[in-house]
């Protein structure tokens, strides 16, 4: 209730507070501590089953925490989802067949009764963005695994939303896409100025992205070291430096970091 | 005259389409072969060449009795396929009535259509046509229920968190995930319940009624002996349900164009 506490929620994309999770008798989350600033990119890693992407989903208010506190730009994690202030894309990239393209990139929109008219416009917008003007009548099956991912990412973005959320977004895409993909979401990010919530199994992939690179480790899911990323400070970065950043002293310092702090948790 | 139609449904195998007609082919002629050399007495079975004189010489009645007995067939098709379709809406909105209609309809499945037919014509009287399109009706509901239910129950995971991250309404994820998700499943039904209406109308006839449909010119015709007249009635039934067949088929593939499979 302090004015210096509401202050801070208000300020803060994402705040997790003493959050706990659990599934009848598996400890899905423990103890969970967790604050994204507001266009700050952070990635959660670790292997499967270390919560993360339950994490996420409470986040997303698609699970709700057993114990503790879940804010979303100041607001109920509930209330944030009722008022659309995140976006989500899922590992499979969840569009609908039987619309086109150019509409399933509306389909928030649409859901929250958005006139024709202003839905085109922006649907317009996004598909310029993710590089896929040319497409807006396809229909999704017609359309390559990177290229649905990216309809799927348009379509996140479509309520403007100050925070995304993804899961695992690249995970079945080929290593050549995917790196482009990186360096599209990172442009994507900066161009919209969305704090970023990133679930990863892949270490370079969580380092190239993040601002931090939360890792987690499993039974019970909890977080056990935060290191710093290749971003700070580099938010101007542009997408063609991604493939340079690879190659940096800092990148593979930062890598070996999360390297150790994930093996440090299996021990 | 189901050649060229049996062709446009299957357009990309002309070879597909030779190899059962030449099969059909040598089984009419060894047919006739068997029946002349054995001296088969016709009420035993008939030689094609005297079904297909009498399918020309009945061809007016023929075309008006197709008509009846395919007009009943067609309405009690669509009666059926609404309510079918109605029912399995509504069993998927609400746990309680999916409790409700599941049982029943499935029960449905059960009812022996023969056990219906002469109890709706001494309900409905012998005069009139809806004791065999309630028939129809009854015989179609189960295939587009049970069809049209699983497809409204396969929502996908990741389709059911995009709507809910979208705070979603529950009409809303029905008319943009569930209802156009089912629209396959629910045309597989239709295409399954297709021809099974026109044996319904069919077999419907052969419990009085009006004598005016194929069911009843066979039944008439075996009774009076004309066996080979019989046989031309069965083989415009098959017609008509091929004809169904071929319909339902054809809706099938127009709306689901452009889908993946």
């Amino acid at each position: 209730m302090s004015g210096l506490a509401s202050e801070k929620s208000a300020r803060s994309a994402v705040e997790l507070t003493g959050v706990d999770k659990r599934f009848g008798d598996v400890h899905a989350l423990a103890e969970i501590e967790l604050t994204l600033d507001d266009g700050e990119f952070v990635s959660l890693i670790g292997p499967s089953g270390c919560g993360k992407s339950t994490l996420l989903r409470v986040v997303a208010d698609l699970e709700q925490p057993t114990e503790g506190t879940v804010r979303v730009g100041g607001k109920p994690a509930r209330q944030a989802r009722l008022d659309q202030d995140y976006g989500i894309a899922f590992q499979q990239s969840g569009l609908l067949e039987w619309r086109t393209v150019a509409e399933n990139v509306e389909l928030p929109l649409h859901v929250h009764g958005v006139g024709k008219a202003e839905r085109r416009a922006r649907a317009a917008e996004l598909l310029e963005l993710v590089g896929l003007a040319d497409f807006a009548g396809s229909r999704p099956g017609q359309l390559s695994g990177g290229m649905q991912q990216r309809v799927a990412i348009a379509r996140a973005l479509a309520p403007q939303p100050k925070l995304l959320l993804m899961d695992e977004p690249f995970g079945a895409l080929d290593e050549m896409t995917r790196e482009r993909m990186q360096a599209e979401l990172l442009r994507i990010a900066r161009e919209s100025g969305a704090a970023v919530l990133f679930v990863t199994h892949s270490i370079p992939e969580a380092v190239v992205l993040s601002d931090r690179v939360v890792v987690m480790t499993p039974r019970p899911g909890r977080i056990t070291e935060i290191v710093t990323g290749r971003r700070p400070g580099r938010a101007d970065l542009e997408p063609d430096d991604v493939e340079d950043v690879r190659e940096t002293a800092a990148f593979f310092t930062a890598v070996t970091a999360v390297r150790e702090a994930l093996r440090k948790g299996h021990g | 005259m189901t050649g060229p139609s049996l062709a446009t449904a299957a357009p990309r195998r002309g070879g597909g389409v030779l190899a059962p007609v030449a099969l059909g082919v040598l089984v009419l002629v060894v047919w006739h072969v068997v029946v002349v050399a054995f001296a088969v007495p016709a009420f035993l079975l008939p030689t094609p060449l005297a079904i297909a004189q009498q399918f020309v010489a009945q061809f007016p009645v023929i075309l008006s009795t197709s008509a009846v007995t395919g007009g009943n067939a067609l309405v009690g098709l669509v009666a059926g396929f609404l309510i079918g379709l109605v029912l399995a809406v509504l069993a998927a909105s609400s746990r309680l009535i999916a409790e409700l209609t599941t049982p029943v309809v499935l029960a449905a499945s059960a009812i022996p259509i023969v056990a219906l037919a002469p109890v709706f014509t001494i309900m409905f009287g012998s005069t009139t046509e809806i004791a065999r399109q309630l028939v129809v009706t009854v015989v179609v509901i189960v295939p587009v229920f049970v069809s049209s239910a699983r497809g409204l129950r396969a929502v996908a995971p990741v389709h059911g968190d995009l709507m809910t991250s979208l705070a979603a309404t529950p009409w809303q994820r029905a008319r943009f995930v569930r209802l156009p998700g089912a629209v396959p499943y629910v045309l597989t039904g239709l295409r399954l319940a297709a021809p099974a209406a026109v044996i319904a109308s069919v077999v419907a006839e052969y419990f009085g009624g009006l004598q005016n449909g194929l069911g009843s010119r066979i039944t008439s015709a075996a009774a009076n002996t004309a066996y080979a007249r019989a046989w031309a009635f069965v083989v415009a039934s098959i017609v008509l349900g091929l004809l169904f067949h071929l319909g339902g088929t054809l809706v099938e593939r127009l709306v689901t164009r452009g889908r993946p499979a």
